[in-house]
């Protein structure tokens, strides 16, 4: 949240994710700051981060006022949230004073003022050159001295000094019943005032945080979520509120050969965010298993969160479809976060995430799924928070996988999506199709931003060797899938192979049709010359005849003496 | 009395001002009344050495502290009420004689 205006009040960051965001660059410089909360709402590590922060990494020593908690009782609190109170004090960048007031030890008579206090901080500050004073919590004095007209007068004119002498303070405050807090400090302390809240909602308790004043300044009035983890205090800002972030060309596989054929060939955008949704069994994890398997292979690092199995569990399951996620395990490549949705509230889970994301800067974070995690809560209360996920993923360049369970059987189109599909650059929708007597997983890619993608449904295929995408068979208007669809390619093989045959054997049969027709052929061919010889002959047989008959009746007519005008001379000499 | 000495009391004031004036005038005062010889006070000016301040956990001035004997007692304000003193200090006050045959 950036504030725009040419005047900028003079702000000393906390340091504190999120709400350095929401005050538009922290707390006013020089003034008393308001922090007031019920018990345990985290007043104290708001104050203590504060000055932990400043003297850390702004430079500014700051001086802690502790009137509830001794030293070593802070120091050990604040510990835990790895800051070392104690080697800060030695380095002069902070400086402890327990005020201690026990009202049973004081009596009182005629006249006085807190000039005690004033000294005792004047003194700390001087002693470490502190620009930045908390007062934790101011309101044990009330308990501690039964004047309180003089106390109200004193505590006025104590803020009066912390402003005079130009500290940024935090005064923190009990909340009160009818009032910020118990004993009305919001009168004096006007320039900031930050409430801070916590609330169980089924069962789980979740820490807000807003800015009630800021005066002089624009401010975020919206309730924030924050928490106290391990590394202190982390406050949710909505989101970024410009989408900003730089986007990749870069595309990398999921590592099922036929899914990248479907999303354009080449798989998902890097950094983008993919959605796999589908009703319990279809198969979400495997993809997801898939995907972190596969960028483990490019020697990327990956981040899975499971809120439904155990990291062994996976690991065991995973192995059964040729998963092998152990090895990146033991490489350092793959981290297994488990645990149970319920273990913390949303808010804390997202703070969880955000931290593991930077502790472990892997390249693509795995969520399976993210529909536990909204367990009990509506979908107003659960986008904003994905949203901040997203954001905050994809400001890294981060490719992030959200495994979703769709209740039920998912005929119709997807309500359940906690609105979140709208986030999503691409979705894989997986179905169970019930047909013939049994069930078969289908994926579909529902959208894919920005590139092309197939619109046909696939049958996914989980076995030992993997997981694979096959064509459902399409044809006499329905979709056939499993069984189904191997006895129907089956039968068409079948089918094929006797085509063939079929075609084969013709072949022959025509040749040797064909064959037997040449060698008639030549079997006429035959009979044929052997006409013509023989025809040949009988011309030769009767030319000769005929000369020997005209030779005899020449012979005979020299004998007989006859005639030399018969005819048949003639004939025979032409 | 056992022991000469048994009152160790401390004023803590930050610097001049009537408050602390007045405050050590009504201390000494009473002290003469009822610890003649038996106390010792010792003024700690907080303006010269803040430092001391958090030793005895003082807040409010003027404050007076009773080191010895035993419990630590503390009393804040100018001390003008010498009953409430008396009390905080825990002292038994020394009543003139005429007054206890008037009771």
């Amino acid at each position: 949240m950036s504030i725009s205006s040419g005047y900028q009040l003079a702000k000393s960051p906390t340091g504190i994710q999120g709400l350095d965001e929401i005050t538009g660059g922290g707390l006013p410089t020089g003034r008393p700051t308001l922090v007031c909360g019920s018990a345990g709402s985290g007043k104290t590590m708001l104050a203590v981060e504060f000055l932990v922060h400043g003297a850390t990494q702004f430079g500014e020593p700051g001086v802690l006022m502790m009137f509830e908690e001794s030293t070593a009782e802070i120091t050990a609190n604040v510990r835990s949230l790895g800051h070392d109170l104690k080697k800060l004090s030695a380095q002069n960048k902070i400086r402890i004073d327990h005020v201690q007031i026990e009202r049973s030890e004081i009596e009182e008579t005629g006249e006085y003022d807190l000039e005690g206090l004033f000294i005792r901080i004047g003194n700390a500050v001087d002693s470490i050159g502190a620009k930045r004073v908390v007062l934790d919590t101011v309101e044990a004095l009330f308990a501690g001295l039964p004047n309180h007209a003089i106390l109200r007068a004193e505590l006025r004119r104590l803020f009066r000094w912390l402003k005079d002498r130009g500290l940024t303070a935090i005064i923190t405050g009990e909340r009160g019943d009818h009032s910020l807090t118990r004993y009305g400090l919001e009168e004096y302390v006007a320039d900031c005032v930050i409430v801070l809240d916590q609330r169980m909602h089924e069962q789980i308790s979740t820490r807000r945080l807003r800015v009630l004043k800021y005066r002089g300044s624009a401010h975020g009035t919206n309730e924030y979520p924050f928490i106290i983890s391990g590394r202190g205090l982390s406050v949710l800002p909505i989101t970024s509120l410009q989408l900003d972030h730089g986007v990749s060309a870069q595309r990398i596989p999921t590592g099922i050969a036929r899914l990248d054929e479907m999303l354009g060939g080449k798989g998902v955008y890097r950094g983008s965010s993919v959605l796999v949704s589908g009703s319990p069994g279809t198969g979400k994890s495997s993809i997801g298993a898939k995907f972190a398997d596969t960028a483990c292979r490019r020697g990327e690092r990956v981040l899975l969160f499971a809120y439904e199995e155990s990291s062994a569990q996976i690991v065991r399951n995973m192995g059964s479809i040729g998963i092998d996620l152990a090895q990146w395990v033991k490489k350092g490549l793959l981290q297994i976060h488990s645990s149970r949705p319920t273990l913390v509230g949303l808010e804390e889970h997202l703070l969880l995430m955000h931290d593991a994301v930077r502790d472990f800067r892997p390249s693509l974070v795995v969520i399976d799924p993210i529909s536990n995690l909204s367990l009990d809560l509506t979908a107003s209360q659960v986008k904003p928070m994905l949203m901040r996920l997203i954001d905050f993923l994809k400001r890294q360049q981060i490719t992030a996988l959200f495994a979703s369970l769709t209740e039920g059987r998912g005929e119709m189109l997807d309500d359940s999506q906690l609105g979140v599909s709208s986030l999503m650059d691409t979705w894989l929708l997986l179905r169970n199709v019930e047909f013939n007597g049994e069930r078969n997983r289908t994926i579909y890619v529902l959208k894919s931003r920005g590139m092309k993608h197939s619109n046909q449904v696939r049958e996914l295929v989980l076995s030992s060797r993997g997981i694979d995408l096959v064509d459902v068979y399409l044809g006499a208007e329905r979709v056939l899938t499993g069984s189904a669809r191997v006895t129907q390619e089956e039968q068409e093989r079948a089918a094929a192979v006797l085509r063939v045959e079929e075609h084969q054997h013709r072949v022959k049969q025509l040749a040797s049709r064909q064959k037997a027709i040449a060698a008639r052929i030549a079997a006429l061919q035959a009979e044929a010359d052997a006409e013509t010889a023989e025809m040949a002959t009988t011309i030769a047989r009767q030319v000769l005849q005929r000369k020997n008959t005209l030779q005899i009746t020449d012979t005979m007519t020299l004998l007989r003496g006859a005639d030399k005008t018969n005819g048949s001379r003639k004939k025979g000499k032409r | 009395m056992k022991n000469a000495l048994n009152y160790e009391l401390r004023l803590y004031v930050a610097g001049q001002t009537p408050k602390s004036l007045t405050a050590f005038s009504n201390l000494q005062r009473i002290c003469d009344t009822h610890l003649a010889g038996r106390y010792r006070i010792e003024i700690i000016d907080l303006v010269k050495n803040p430092q001391l301040a958090a030793g005895d956990q003082i807040l409010a001035l003027p404050a007076l502290v009773r080191r010895l004997p035993k419990p630590v007692m503390k009393i804040i304000g100018d001390l003008s009420n010498e009953e409430r003193v008396l009390v905080g200090l825990d002292v038994r006050p020394i009543v003139p004689p005429i007054n206890m045959d008037r009771a």
